[in-house]
């Protein structure tokens, strides 16, 4: 009975800090790149500008992120970003309408989420551009 | 069985990593703790082809006994990053004191549980003692994480080391409970267990491969993410 009870306990106290934490971690890794500025073909592909991106970016960016090759190893990043936008999205859904600050707090990190995935297609074509700069100075 | 492999093969990454970057002194715990993790997996390899699977009694013995061992080991790894968010507070002594106070009574709380029952007294101990332990490596992570905030501790790589601990801590913990609470799960809870074991190596691979050792956060982007 008491192992039983205390099972309980640390099992919904870890779910919570689970979710505390892995909401904390994205959040610290889109931190890290809401200050890097877009270059402007990024921009004129994405259309976001510095800063300016919109919740529903972020579907589009990560299907040009599929298109574009992977030199820069950052597919575990993107993948803990792509499930902490369908968490505030769904936390947006179902919440919104009984707190209304809900509604812009995931307004504005589900604009995030599209912002550290057009920085990251940048730096995928940055990297990209460089791996065939190299390739192409090998063979000649 | 990939999983497993890619873990450890996760864990030389890290090793690399902290090697390469100049960073050992600094996460010296954390590379004692990685290092053993790489050890003993390579015990567990050798334990289940020498034994046959993953049923047989000696590889559960082997691997509870062991995964209690990298448990404590992790433990001091938290308290190290105690040491370096309070280093300018010189309370060393009084972390260290805590530290092996508070290790030993979640080994004396695990024991008075598991003296209740009888049957396989020193398993279901090392088993209990991994899963107190991973919770209350949860809870000295979630006061770190309270002290990094509160100290305006910015460096990027230690903030992400931490979280990363969080979220590993809370999901053993929180796999473990499971397994305590319905033993029939417990096949299955080891696939999560596996996967999340890669989760720690390969976000420590991140923030030593590809975090700058002196990137810092912008105080006022920390308050952001902790809220």
């Amino acid at each position: 009975m008491t192992i039983a009870l205390m099972a309980v306990v640390i099992l919904a106290a870890s779910l919570a800090a689970l979710l505390q934490f892995f909401g904390i971690y994205c959040r610290s890794l889109i931190a890290s790149s809401v200050a890097q500025p877009l270059s402007p073909e990024i921009q004129e592909v994405t259309g976001i500008t510095s800063g300016a991106a919109g919740p529903e970016d972020f579907p589009r960016v990560v299907q040009l992120l599929r298109l574009c090759p992977d030199f820069s190893n950052d597919r575990q990043q993107l993948s803990a970003i792509r499930i902490y936008f369908l968490l505030v999205k769904s936390a947006r859904w179902t919440l919104a309408s009984l707190l209304p600050d809900v509604r812009s707090w995931a307004e504005t990190q589900l604009a995030q989420c599209a912002y550290f995935a057009a920085v990251a297609l940048d730096h995928r074509v940055s990297s990209s551009r460089n791996a065939l700069a190299a390739q192409t100075h090998d063979s000649r | 069985m990939a999983m497993w492999i890619l873990g450890t093969l996760l864990e030389v990454v890290v090793l690399v990593g902290i090697y390469r970057t100049g960073v050992l002194r600094r996460y010296l715990f954390l590379s004692l703790y990685t290092l053993s993790s790489v050890a003993i997996s390579i015990g567990r390899f050798r334990v289940l082809f020498h034994y046959g699977g993953v049923t047989s009694a000696e590889y559960r013995y082997f691997y509870f006994y062991s995964d209690a061992l990298l448990t404590i080991a992790l433990y001091f790894a938290v308290i190290s990053l105690f040491f370096q968010v309070f280093e300018q507070m010189r309370v060393e002594r009084y972390l260290r004191f805590a530290a092996v106070l508070l290790l030993a009574g979640t080994a004396w709380f695990s024991y008075a549980i598991v003296s209740q029952s009888s049957g396989r007294m020193l398993t279901h101990f090392a088993f209990e003692l991994s899963q107190n332990l991973y919770f209350v490596g949860l809870a000295l992570t979630y006061v770190l994480w309270g002290a990094i905030v509160k100290l305006r501790e910015t460096r990027t790589q230690l903030i992400q080391i931490v979280l990363s601990l969080g979220i590993y801590f809370s999901a053993y913990a929180a796999t473990y409970a499971l397994a305590n609470l319905a033993p029939g799960i417990y096949p299955y809870a080891r696939f999560l267990l596996s996967a999340f074991g890669c989760l720690l190596p390969l976000s420590w691979a991140y923030a030593f491969w590809r975090v700058p050792v002196n990137a810092r956060l912008v105080p006022a982007r920390l308050l952001e993410v902790a809220q």
